[in-house]
């Protein structure tokens, strides 16, 4: 199954290394990604506190350039992911106002708009589809020993996105351990990590991200695993922060949970962007080689 | 002689309006279904933070509070982590009224001045608008600009360690079809 690939800004930015490690993993499990051509920004949280029609024509353009490929939707920021299928989701449902947007994306010569497409994370995609039979047996460098608190954050399964619960998930765990992690059970799965907080009021940033780490520390994680560019880029660049002002020490490398599949498929530490991290990031697979 | 003034508001001062306007967006009908049972301030990580609990928000959005919810910080605070709505035992749309509350605020130009958040999904928004992309380094950069300089100087060093690591990209991108893109936006109303 060909899937069409929407990497979102972040995943060009901050998140280089989540697009380099996403890609290795669907290179090594032979899984054709197309980047869809000419996609926008899908307007994160802050286009939709300004404008919610204009939020849903951004959405809806992305959409409507799905459509002409056909295919599922990979969405691997979670803030896009959330996006995207919210609109897909209000356009399936409203009539009145699906008419409105298909007319109003006809009027610039988009004429095709298929809502049969639908808006995956590849953590679903890897999980459900290819399954984690097929990742167990793909495994060449096992994981074990390596002792990981799976962070999965807010907007990708809520608000009851469907593909797993929305308080506390259970796909990354499962993920995880098929890769020979030891995966760390505990309460803060889908707490928020302040999102784009760090950059308007840090401190109330900084204190979210405390929070996260503490609670890593305290269950003694080698590393953070996450789903999402904004969770990582938090947890990474602010943990130096957080240290500070909360008097703490911490030395975490967060990870994109591709970069750990991605690794234990086989590809190379060069090819899933390590040296992009804050907080370095060998060490964690020094450990298990 | 310091002026003296009401502490109470009454009714007839009240904007029957305003819930009346919510109640019609989407999502927002649900908000008659809050019980007051305060789960979504226990559930949202910023109410530490906030001048009104989410629950508060709810109830003085309800009685037609306009000016304090408009004008209060809670619902720039809002995350849209959506905790709230999925522990919520009575299926209000909570998050989907916070979005609500801040359009209406930016629309009617009541946001507070000087708060960087809704500042920031200003600028974004008018990137987004222009460019067909964000841009991390020039939304932030444009943010502080407007409202505290100093904080962008405190930010120099953590910027120039980003840029070394190849993960704040200065350069402007935009998508081909930016005219089409304009075109498109312009055809529904876009708050501010």
């Amino acid at each position: 199954m060909a899937y069409v690939y929407y990497p979102g800004c972040s995943l060009k930015g901050t998140g280089v290394s989540y697009e380099k490690s996403l890609l290795a993993t669907f290179e090594r499990l032979n899984i054709p990604l197309q980047e869809l051509d000419d996609w926008n920004c899908c307007g994160a949280t802050s286009y939709m506190s300004i404008s919610e029609e204009q939020a849903l024509l951004l959405s809806a353009r992305n959409l409507a350039l799905a459509s002409e490929n056909g295919g599922d939707i990979i969405a691997p920021c979670s803030a896009c992911y959330m996006i995207l299928n919210r609109t897909a989701n209000i356009l399936r449902d409203d009539r009145t106002l699906r008419q409105k947007i298909v007319e109003k994306l006809k009027n610039v010569g988009l004429e095709h708009l298929d809502l049969s497409v639908r808006v995956r994370h590849p953590l679903d995609v890897l999980v459900n589809d290819v399954g984690l039979d097929t990742i167990r047996s793909a495994v060449v460098n096992k994981l074990t020993g390596l002792r990981v608190f799976p962070y999965y954050g807010c907007l990708i399964v809520r608000p009851g996105n469907g593909f797993d619960h929305p308080t506390y998930p259970t796909s990354l765990d499962r993920l995880l351990e098929a890769l020979g992690c030891e995966v760390i059970d505990h309460p803060l799965k889908t707490r928020c990590c302040g999102g784009s907080l760090t950059g308007t009021l840090e401190e109330v940033g900084v204190r979210l991200v405390y929070i996260l780490l503490k609670e890593a520390k305290k269950r003694g994680a080698h590393t953070l695993a996450t789903l999402c560019a904004l969770c990582q880029f938090n947890l990474d660049v602010y943990q130096e922060k957080a240290a500070r002002k909360y008097n703490e020490a911490f030395d975490f490398p967060i990870l994109f949970f591709t970069q750990l599949v991605a690794f234990a498929l086989g590809a190379n530490p060069r090819e899933i962007g390590l040296e992009h991290h804050f907080v370095p990031a060998e060490q964690i697979f020094e450990m298990v080689r | 002689m310091e002026a003296i003034q009401r502490t109470v508001k009454y009714e007839a001062d009240l904007s029957p309006q305003f819930s009346e306007e919510i109640r019609h967006l989407p999502g927002g009908e649900t908000l008659w279904q809050c019980i007051q049972c305060g789960l979504c301030s226990a559930s949202c990580p910023l109410s530490i933070y906030m001048d009104y609990t989410p629950r508060r928000i709810m109830a003085m959005t309800r009685e037609g509070f306009k000016e304090e919810v408009l004008q209060s910080k809670t619902i720039w605070l809002c995350a849209s982590c959506y905790a709230c709505t999925v522990f919520c035992p009575q299926q209000v749309e909570i998050t989907h009224i916070m979005y609500h509350l801040k359009q209406m605020a930016i629309r009617e130009k009541r946001y507070p001045r000087n708060f960087p958040i809704p500042v920031l999904a200003r600028e974004f928004s008018t990137w987004v608008r222009n460019h067909g992309r964000a841009s991390e380094f020039w939304v932030v950069f444009r943010t502080w600009r407007k409202i505290a300089i100093g904080r962008l100087l405190r930010m120099i060093p953590q910027g120039l360690k980003l840029m070394r690591l190849r993960r704040l990209p200065i350069s402007v991108h935009s998508i081909r079809q930016r005219r089409q893109l304009k075109k498109l936006l312009a055809q529904m109303n876009g708050g501010a």
